[in-house]
């Protein structure tokens, strides 16, 4: 079916990348434990985030001096799913084991973290991947390696584990009362609506297949694998909104979608979006499976943060976590890296010969000396948006007016992006309690005014909000939560806003600094995960190549 | 006014038997023997009275306020006795208490009355004419009542309907005591604003008794509910028709013990008995035990495991008097072990192989549901079948949801199973399917256990004939993540119900 959209899946993808060091200014922990009941009363729950004490030290840099000296091969800032990958790699192809990596958090993941509770584990932002086209090779062998991916039929195609695939029912969406499945609007729509919607779609199926004069696909994962073809770029200068006027396609229910998806997977409104990455997220993605369809995701109760577990099981060792990096200089041939330990409240240094910077960019322009006295050109081209989101613990499940309850379940109503139910790839006939992952970008301001505000609010003031909201998919609901807990991501994920993608910030952000190799989604302007391992991979093989060139 | 009073005699009289064969019929609908419920009630109804004859010898001053009391009394107790009973018999712990307090009252009262009554014509009458006359309308108004319940109340009335028209009718006697005696009773405004509270109360329970009946939900269900209760997973409802019970799940029939065993046997023996030397055998759902029922037949099978989700469920078969006689006591087997857990989870983690698998789970109607019919669930079947031996799929209507049915087929064939589909008649459901899984091909047996109703060489061979409006068809194999086999359902079966 050509019109059919990506089915969202593709959603959240985005979160993958850890912005937790640099949520610098994100949440504290707000916590109350009174039950839910009686609305008077706050809601049980608390504000979980990253640890933005920590991230503070970045804006004293300096800090105090460091006792011991440890030395190293190569030294990984961050421990999210670039970090991560990139260490993975070096432990590969470097048999003496001569790393190490240092993470802000109690724990790696990045956006990729995940919590749990005694109904089920949940992820506090990347929920899934997209099942890998033929060009996300590294995302491939990962799946294979994990057992995702069990191996491949007669005609070539990957089988999945049926377990891991997102169960069915995957979405619905309340609108004018009613839940339909998929997102995109049915109920309600005009023949015109569904004119632009055939258009539309249409013209999303022609990017998915087009190639550039290049060869290359024009909108590929990783977004470096796609077509240098003009006739493809020039959409990178306008705005996603910009492209659907131009167009003539106004449908209220079009455009709603639009901007859903471009609020889901990269925290902008359409009209702050580049149309290159608007259209990127409906034509880029070409997977094929045995035994599933091309909009296929794969999913855990934990979101992403089940293959983070197992990504980082071989590497443990070398994994540091509460490490607060707080400068980065060149000292002789190496590099100095010092770091606060935020649980022992002690400072370390360590001499690496390499780096590779798997953090959120806009950090390093506190943390790398060379950038505190020289701000680089792009820094103003990397911005952020902040996010909440929330893991809601409730009694039975979200039903409602037709479909039945989906793994992602969205209100063509609500400003929120709606909620993943967690426990939706538990086999068990029936569920007592849910969980459910709450979404929202907040994006109707400035982010530094909209984070600014988040970080403002109590934990009540933010249940409230979020019980709202629910109450108004669902009626009557309040009275079965029974938890709130609400993490503030104060910068969640890069903005790809015209120009960064094929403008020359992010050409200048890729570029190594002297023995310092960067390694973050970031750099490909889009918060995927995707993106963020085939970053982490490509950093850990220049890095490996400098130390071996001497 | 003698004679005014005679009648109420009568009227008294119908209307306490009326509430006596009320309470007797409820008590056999919801706990089932109806000899021994009558002989109860009939028993406690009449000591009861005995008490109330007993008691009224105490009453020495205002003889016809206290009859009149007493008539207000019975209208409100008997006429909501049915209401009250259908009500809490599903909340109650303890019915029986209620029952019989019930009865105790309506009984004391109605023996109350007659003495009193037998006290204020005492000096209109001989005594000989007095006693005559007073059990003569007595015991024709029995008469007229018992002849009256079961040929015009309960056929046209239902019970609840039937108790609040009586107990009207009681009200109406205290009225017209109230006419007859004005001089004579103290307060007559007070008893008169009594009785008309309680007539207008009365009144509204008569009119609005459907709905009140619809709260108990009896009307659902064409039986009498004689066991109902909400787990933590479903609704549990047994009713009795005639000499046969029924079992429903959230409102659906499950078995009718008319015609159960060939369900059961067209279920278990086709399949079990093609298996050599079955020794171990695990049954996924099928909390009744009538399937397990099947198989202990089998003097070879030492070891049945029946994993269902609701322990309430395996309870109430291996408690309830009716329906341990139905299964035969199956379930309270030394050979059988009971496993209340999730069979998909239980599934996963489960390590032991089995000679022969049942599995009896209810129409894939809904998502959860239609997990139990996967691919997924069935590499898990595939994996702890030993080589030799069968599974059994219970597998919905092959004449209604005709995709559905080959879906399930053609799913189990997806994981590597040999299938053999076959179908019987159910007077209950209709053609209904079933799917045998192997790993080796499989024959229909040759030869049966003796003994069994339905099942034989002849209807076995019939069994896997589909004529051409139920043959295969093309289907997408139901996945976890497509869940096919729902959709098919959901549309196969609201075509056929609508």
């Amino acid at each position: 079916m050509s019109t059919d959209p990506p089915q969202s899946g593709i959603s959240r993808r985005s979160f993958l990348i850890k912005g937790s060091l640099y949520m610098a200014s994100a949440g504290g922990i707000i916590s109350c434990t009174n039950p839910l009941v009686d609305r008077k009363k706050d809601t049980a729950g608390r504000i979980v985030g990253s640890n933005w004490k920590a991230g503070h030290l970045l804006t004293q840099p300096g800090g105090a001096s460091p006792k011991e000296t440890e030395r190293t091969g190569i030294l990984i800032v961050g421990g999210g799913i670039a970090g991560l990958s990139a260490a993975r790699e070096i432990k590969k192809k470097n048999q003496r084991d001569d790393f190490l990596l240092l993470e802000l958090e109690g724990n790696t993941g990045g956006n990729a973290i995940s919590g749990s509770n005694a109904v089920s584990p949940y992820p506090w932002a990347a929920h899934y991947i997209p099942i890998p086209g033929r060009d996300a090779v590294f995302v491939r062998e990962l799946f294979e390696e994990l057992g995702i991916i069990e191996g491949y039929d007669s005609k070539g195609l990957p089988v999945y584990n049926e377990f891991h695939l997102c169960a069915d029912p995957q979405e619905r969406l309340l609108i004018h009362g009613h839940w339909q499945e998929g997102l995109v609007p049915q109920l309600g729509m005009s023949e015109r609506d569904r004119r632009q919607y055939d258009e539309f779609f249409g013209a999303m199926e022609r990017f998915r297949k087009a190639r550039g004069s290049d060869g290359s696909r024009a909108f590929a994962i990783p977004v470096d694998h796609s077509s240098r073809d003009p006739r493809f770029l020039k959409y990178d200068a306008i705005s996603m909104g910009r492209y659907l006027a131009d167009n003539g396609w106004d449908s209220e229910y079009l455009r709603w979608y639009v901007n859903y998806c471009c609020r889901d997977d990269y925290g902008c409104r359409m009209e702050e979006t580049s149309a290159w990455a608007g259209i990127h997220y409906f034509a880029s993605r070409d997977g094929t499976a045995s035994n599933a369809d091309s909009h296929a995701v794969v999913t855990w109760p934990e979101g992403i943060g089940w293959i983070v577990k197992r990504m980082e099981k071989d590497i443990l060792p070398h994994i540091r976590c509460n490490a607060c990096v707080l400068n980065i200089e060149k000292i002789g041939d190496e590099l100095a890296v010092d770091y606060h330990d935020v649980r022992r409240g002690t400072a370390g240094r360590i001499r690496a010969k390499a780096v590779i910077y798997a953090a959120p960019r806009f950090t390093a322009f506190r943390t790398i000396r060379f950038f505190r006295e020289r701000l680089p050109s792009y820094a103003a081209s990397f911005g952020y948006t902040p996010w909440m989101t929330a893991n809601i613990t409730m009694k039975g499940i979200p039903e409602g007016k037709g479909a039945a309850v989906s793994w992602d379940n969205v209100s063509y109503h609500s400003d929120s992006l709606g909620y993943v139910v967690a426990n939706h790839q538990d086999v068990a006939a029936r569920r007592e309690k849910t969980v459910l992952t709450y979404y929202h970008p907040l994006t109707a301001g400035d982010p530094a005014a909209e984070r600014k505000e988040a970080l403002q609010r109590s934990h009540r003031e933010w249940s409230e909000l979020i019980v709202r909201d629910l109450s108004r998919m669902h009626p009557g609901i309040e009275k079965d939560l029974e938890q709130v807990d609400v993490w503030l991501w104060g910068h969640a994920m890069i903005r790809p806003i015209p120009g960064l993608i094929w403008g020359a910030a992010r050409q200048e952000a890729m570029k190594p600094l002297e023995k310092i190799f960067f390694a973050h989604s970031d750099m490909s302007g889009l918060s995927i995960f995707e993106e963020a391992q085939y970053r982490g991979i490509i950093a850990a093989r220049q890095a490996l190549r400098t130390i071996a060139a001497g | 006014m003698a004679y005014a009073l005679l009648f109420s005699v009568f009227a008294i009289s119908t209307c306490g038997l009326v509430y006596e064969l009320t309470a007797g019929a409820l008590a056999s609908y919801l706990l089932g023997d109806s000899v021994t419920q009558f002989s109860i009630i009939i028993g406690v109804y009449l000591s009861a009275m005995g008490l109330g004859s007993y008691l009224s010898r105490y009453i020495v001053r205002n003889i016809i306020s206290v009859f009149i009391e007493a008539e207000l009394l019975i209208g409100l107790v008997g006429g909501c006795s049915a209401a009250i009973l259908f009500s809490v018999f599903e909340v109650a712990v303890h019915f029986r208490p209620i029952l019989y307090s019930l009865i105790t009252v309506t009984g004391a009262l109605v023996g109350l009355e007659i003495p009193l009554i037998m006290r204020v014509l005492k000096n209109r009458f001989e005594f000989k004419d007095l006693v005559s006359k007073v059990f003569t309308f007595d015991y024709i108004g029995a008469l007229f009542a018992s002849l009256l319940f079961p040929l015009l109340l309960v056929p046209h009335f239902g019970l609840i309907r039937s108790s609040f028209f009586f107990g009207i009718i009681n009200v109406l006697v205290a009225f017209w005591a109230l006419r007859l005696f004005r001089g004579e009773v103290i307060r007559p405004r007070a008893l008169a604003a009594a009785g008309g509270v309680l007539l207008f109360f009365l009144t509204a329970g008569f009119i609005y008794s459907e709905q009140i009946l619809h709260f108990t939900e009896t009307l659902n269900y064409r039986g009498n509910i004689i066991y109902a209760r909400t787990t933590p997973y479903q609704r549990i409802v047994v009713t009795r028709e005639q000499d046969s019970l029924q079992l429903f799940l959230n409102g659906n029939l499950q078995f009718n013990s008319r015609d159960e065993y060939r369900y059961h046997e067209a279920l278990v023996h086709p399949g079990l008995q093609a298996v050599r030397e079955p020794r171990n055998v695990l049954v996924l759902g099928g909390g009744d035990g009538l399937a397990v029922r099947e198989i202990l037949r089998y003097p070879g099978v030492n070891s049945v495991t029946l994993v269902d989700l609701d322990a309430e469920m395996t309870k109430l078969f291996k408690s309830h008097e009716s329906l341990v006689r139905l299964n035969g006591g199956s379930l309270n087997s030394p050979k059988v072990t009971i496993i209340n857990a999730d069979a998909f989870v239980w599934m996963k983690t489960n390590n032991q192989r089995f000679d022969f698998i049942v599995v009896d789970f209810p129409d894939p109607s809904n998502f959860s549901l239609g997990k139990l019919y996967t691919n997924t669930f069935y590499r898990l079947l595939y994996r702890a079948l030993r080589d030799g031996g069968a599974v059994v799929v219970q597998s919905t209507s092959p004449f209604v949801a005709r995709r559905s049915y080959w879906c399930v087929v053609n799913t189990l064939k997806s994981v590597g199973f040999e299938t053999t589909p076959y179908h019987v008649y159910l007077p209950s459901f209709g053609e209904w399917g079933y799917v045998i899984g192997s790993k080796r091909a499989f024959r229909m047996p040759q030869g049966f256990l003796a003994g069994l109703r339905f099942v034989t060489p002849e209807t076995a061979r019939l069994m896997t004939e589909f004529p051409p409006d139920m043959g295969p068809v093309e289907t997408e194999v139901n996945r976890l993540n497509n869940q096919v086999l729902v959709r098919y359902f959901e549309e196969e079966w609201s075509r056929y119900v609508h």
